[in-house]
């Protein structure tokens, strides 16, 4: 989760600099995204391969350099965006996989309960989101599947969220807190 | 070390714990889009309770070999967690697609 997050962060940071920058004569070439790129995959490729052989590190050096190279426009990683990542993601993460267990808790209880077909209630709640990003819709969504009891069905681009949800004490904290966090992750919160 | 068998275990069987809600639970909820909750997610859960466990035990004697292979289970859980979410979004999506309406309180199960 963390690489895919990272990169839309630095991509959201970097093209609103590309666009600062596009106004202003004579733009140079960028390198921090092709660096920044090379080491995230020199390192998975470090903890793949395992193997510490000077045969093996250059072979890594050169496919991580070549793929850097083609995909550094695609993702734009930058430092300030893997800062934005620590401070800002992690927390939420935290609290995330804190829900996740509650939520599995309750799932699981309604799973081995004798009289289960009593209990749940499945609907599909409608609301609309204030979030505005897609970036953030997406994560919104993903959070509001990743989260037992309830499962995102369609998310319009305008925010309309239609999401199943297997019985009422499932259904009701939603948008609640997971919006308010994740506004506050992508800068939204006044509006 | 003790202590670090005894995490591990309980890691491991509450990661069972969860898997088995799961599996369970797919037998007993009553339509199509119930059942893809215990199916989707308590294995979830279940897979980072027990793949955590798995990387704890296998760093029992400690090398840079046994650290490597715990970083890639963990890699496998970080890969789950992407994909189960969006597989099981994709189920929800085709059912809908499909026209499947869902089951609501007081209809037999299906």
């Amino acid at each position: 989760m963390d690489k895919q997050e990272e990169e839309g962060l630095g991509r959201k940071h970097n093209t609103s600099k590309r666009e600062i920058s596009d106004q202003g004569p004579g733009r140079r070439k960028n390198f921090g995204p092709y660096v920044v790129t090379f080491f995230i995959l020199f390192g998975v490729w470090v903890v793949l391969s395992g193997k510490f052989d000077p045969f093996h590190l250059s072979l890594g050096v050169i496919s991580c350099a070549i793929v850097a190279y083609l995909s550094a426009d695609l993702l734009r990683p930058s430092m300030r965006g893997l800062l934005i990542l620590l401070v800002r993601w992690v927390p939420y993460l935290l609290w995330l996989m804190k829900e996740i267990f509650k939520a599995n808790l309750h799932v699981t209880y309604l799973v081995f309960h004798p009289r289960m077909m009593d209990l749940i209630d499945p609907k599909i709640v409608k609301f609309r989101s204030k979030l505005e990003g897609d970036l953030a819709l997406v994560t919104f969504a993903n959070s509001i599947t990743l989260t037992p009891g309830t499962i995102t069905v369609n998310v319009s681009p305008d925010g309309d969220f239609k999401v199943h949800a297997i019985d009422k004490a499932s259904g009701e904290p939603l948008p609640g807190e997971m919006e308010a966090r994740i506004a506050k992750i992508f800068g939204e919160s006044d509006g | 070390m003790d202590i670090m068998n005894i995490i591990v275990c309980v890691l491991l069987f509450s990661g069972l714990f969860f898997l088995t809600g799961g599996a369970v639970g797919i037998l007993r909820f009553p339509d199509f889009y119930s059942r893809l909750h215990p199916a989707g997610k308590l294995d979830t859960l279940g897979s980072l309770l027990a793949m955590t466990a798995f990387a704890l035990f296998n760093l029992h004697h400690f090398s840079l070999g046994a650290l490597l292979t715990s970083l890639k289970i963990l890699l496998i859980v970080v890969f789950i967690f992407l994909a189960s979410p969006t597989a099981t979004h994709g189920i929800v999506d085709a059912g809908v697609r499909a026209g499947l309406a869902p089951w609501t309180k007081g209809e037999k199960r299906r």
